[in-house]
């Protein structure tokens, strides 16, 4: 009893405390706001939903049952198929969910201020993501580890397991076009960052030599020597910046740095895993994990202060670096770190092998995406304790601000956030780098962000060290989805080709290897070279693209989970899937709605094809702008078949869904439940509990 | 006191070690020896080989 009142008092006192530094967040306008106010919030936000909501959900709904042996038990084969510890798992899962996005995405979205994406991440997080991913785990796991497609084509039939397997080819390909384009971007004429990033590849194959022919198998040497060199390299590209004539070779624009990506990423796709990619992606968890855990306790320890107001005058429409309101563009910006499609293919297929009991999948399934909220969180206040005048001078493409620094700074001094050349110039040089003006991407802004925490935490006269760092940091594991993606996407479609001729479906043919990857390469790497040659920066053009995508892949998730609960006769429990479906619906179509009708040449994709043909007929156009005219019209045109097709694919599986659930309600037939038998788990007794 | 701590250290290496896949010979031949004692058990060479094969098969990293 005592025990009782005792943790419902520190509940309320949590509730009080979560609600409290929420409020002042909200609430707060002129006054600049203590970071440790987000961090609450958070933890106070996530410990509530997490207590309450998600053993609400586990108990209730989806009836978790301890007893129920896991397929991990059932059908423990050594490899993929193992009982595995908790927090193992956790890990493991934690590590496939996080990547670059959930950093991205809030750092691009502070335009609008820091309120609407914090609330966002929040609410988002606690309601719709961390909801996707636990009942995509449990459904999951109650299927043998099937993976999104196979239940979607299980549960709702072939429409909804084809539009899963579409879904999921196109937003990798997106995804990984976004990502080099950040990366790029990053790179630009940036001889320090080039160099560093160049030398993550040998470093990774020297890593996967060691580990496979030198102490085969010994993972921590082989990622302790990495990281070495890693750090290595980074002081290294501080000296090769001074020396003048190599400074030249990894000094380029950022063209060539994009054919640079696209021809490493082709080699990634077909050379051997354990040459690049296994050995590069011990190393990113690695970075990943450690600067994760750094930057908070650099947060906490600092305790930096917000400068971003918490809403700007950009939630008209206007931001510099992209276009759109704030509805609905600050849901489709900020994916992952509120809800993210791409974490049902690993909460489905990848973890629910491992899990040893049921009763793990709120604290893997919820709880990480908890964690990857976090995450996104503290990419938020990296970005808006920069003076929001630095933010915007670093992130608005030269294409809406002007070449000339002088004019960029006039016209962001302009919209109410002074700066000026010299405070620039002087970042510029304290980071060591020639400029920071238009590096659209929010990797720059966040390695600006980050230095200057790190900075003041562990000693100023390190900060060009830190920013590239940063920069390597995030390379490193942007780089990683890259390979990762590229052969992922080459697998998929080498399934679809198999099914025209089987031989193309060997996943060892060479041929086959070669032609696949190079279809998907060629896809991203058009699209990335649709963005570097964007006069707007291009993150104006994909990254709202990424976010449809994913956003609907999200949906598409939550389609086959909602399904699933009405077939399993909870239809009074359906909401819980069925509410982030419909707000996903909403926003995603209002979304696609905008980007195809807007005139806002910034918004609308076929206002700005419109725009630039009217004035290369005109000829108004400057003739190195008339050449790629043409180019940049039907890349828009691109864009806006990619929008309606995504539009459409994700209207067809909600209705999809919604056909089944009323045939059910109204006892016609349906594909049946494919959950697999209950048997009673023997694990228990044996298994230490920690 | 002291021993307390060497079991917590001891403990969080385990962890470290198991996250990361280093200890995963010593679990592979653990689990030979209970499931397929009639087999010879692949050396540690061939076994990395094959598990990193494995590992990239499917989707593992996310945005």
């Amino acid at each position: 009893m005592n025990n009782k009142t005792l943790a419902a008092l520190t509940w309320i006192a949590v509730a009080l405390l979560g609600a409290a530094a929420v409020g002042g967040i909200a609430l707060n306008r002129g006054e600049s706001i203590n970071a440790l106010w987000f961090i609450t919030a958070a933890l106070c936000v996530y410990a509530i939903a997490y207590r309450f909501y998600a053993a609400w959900i586990a108990s209730k709904v989806l009836l978790i049952d301890p007893t129920r042996a896991t397929p991990a038990e059932r059908l423990e084969n050594g490899r993929d198929y193992l009982p595995t510890n908790r927090w193992i798992v956790f890990g493991h899962h934690f590590a496939a969910i996080a990547g670059p996005g959930p950093l991205v995405g809030p750092t691009l979205a502070a335009q609008f201020g820091y309120l609407p994406g914090t609330l966002w991440i929040l609410v988002g997080a606690v309601l719709g993501g961390c909801v996707q991913d636990m009942v995509t785990l449990f459904f999951s796991t109650r299927r043998n580890g099937r993976s999104l497609g196979q239940m979607a084509r299980d549960e709702l039939g072939p429409i909804g397991g084809i539009a899963a397997l579409v879904a999921t080819l196109l937003i990798m390909i997106i995804l990984i076009a976004v990502l080099g384009l950040v990366v790029v971007n990053a790179m630009k004429n940036s001889p320090w960052a080039t160099s560093t990033v160049a030398a993550t590849i040998p470093i990774a194959m020297i890593v996967g030599l060691y580990m496979r022919n030198i102490r085969p198998g010994r993972v921590l040497e082989g990622s302790l020597l990495g990281i070495v060199l890693l750090l290595l390299a980074v002081a290294g590209g501080g000296w090769l910046d001074h020396q003048p004539v190599l400074r030249e070779w990894f000094n380029h624009p950022g063209l060539p740095l994009a054919w640079a990506v696209i021809v490493y990423g082709f080699a990634a796709a077909i050379l051997p895993v354990w040459m690049l990619l296994a050995p590069r992606d011990y190393l990113s968890t690695y970075m990943k994990l450690g600067t994760v855990i750094l930057l908070a306790l650099a947060i906490v320890w600092m305790q930096p202060t917000v400068k971003m107001p918490a809403l700007t005058q950009f939630i008209d429409g206007s931001g510099p670096i992209f276009g759109g309101k704030l509805f609905p563009f600050v849901f489709i910006t900020i994916a992952c770190g509120a809800i993210s499609g791409f974490h049902a293919l690993i909460a489905s297929g990848t973890t629910p092998k491992l899990l040893a009991n049921e009763r793990d999948i709120r604290m893997i399934g919820y709880g990480g995406m908890a964690l990857e909220s976090f995450v996104a969180i503290m990419a938020m206040i990296a970005a808006t304790v920069l003076d929001p005048g630095v933010f915007f001078a670093i992130n608005s493409p030269a294409g809406v601000v002007g070449k000339e620094a002088a004019d960029a700074v006039a016209k962001i001094t302009s919209w109410g956030f002074p700066v000026t050349v010299e405070q620039m110039s002087l970042l510029a040089q304290q980071m060591g780098e020639a400029t920071l003006f238009a590096r659209t991407g929010g990797a720059p802004s966040l390695a600006v962000g980050m230095a200057s925490i790190f900075g003041s935490a562990f000693g100023e006269g390190m900060l060009a060290m830190w920013y590239h760092f940063a920069i390597m940091f995030e390379a490193i594991f942007i780089l990683t989805t890259l390979d990762a993606g590229t052969r992922v996407g080459r697998f998929m479609l080498q399934d679809m080709l198999g099914n025209i001729w089987p031989r193309l479906g060997q996943t060892s043919w060479y041929p086959s290897v070669l032609l696949s990857s190079g279809i998907v390469v060629a896809a991203w790497g058009y699209f990335l070279y649709i963005g570097v040659i964007d006069p707007n920066g291009g993150v104006n053009i994909l990254w709202p693209l990424f976010g449809i995508s994913n956003q609907i892949l999200a949906a598409i998730a939550l389609c086959v989970a909602t399904g699933i609960l009405v077939k399993s006769g909870k239809l009074k429990y359906a909401w819980i899937t069925a509410l982030p479906l419909a707000w996903l619906t909403l926003i995603t179509s209002a979304a696609v709605w905008e980007k195809l009708t807007s005139d806002d040449v910034r918004i609308g994709f076929f206002a700005a094809a419109n725009d630039l043909a009217a004035k290369l007929a005109a000829g108004s156009l400057p003739p190195e702008k008339a050449a790629v005219a043409p180019t940049l019209i039907f890349n828009q045109q691109l864009d806006a078949l990619l929008a309606i097709f995504f539009a459409c694919m994700l209207w067809l599986i909600v209705l999809d869904m919604l056909r089944i659930c009323a045939r059910h309600l109204a006892n016609k037939p349906v594909p049946p439940l494919s959950e697999a038998p209950h048997q009673v788990t023997k694990l228990e007794e044996a298994w230490q509990r920690d | 006191m002291a021993t307390g701590l060497k079991t917590w250290l001891r403990g969080c290496w385990r962890f470290v070690r198991e996250l990361s896949g280093d200890d995963g010979y010593e679990r592979y031949l653990a689990h030979h020896a209970a499931c397929h004692i009639d087999s010879v058990a692949l050396t540690r060479r061939e076994y990395f080989r094959r598990r990193e094969g494995e590992k990239w098969e499917g989707v593992r990293r996310c945005c």
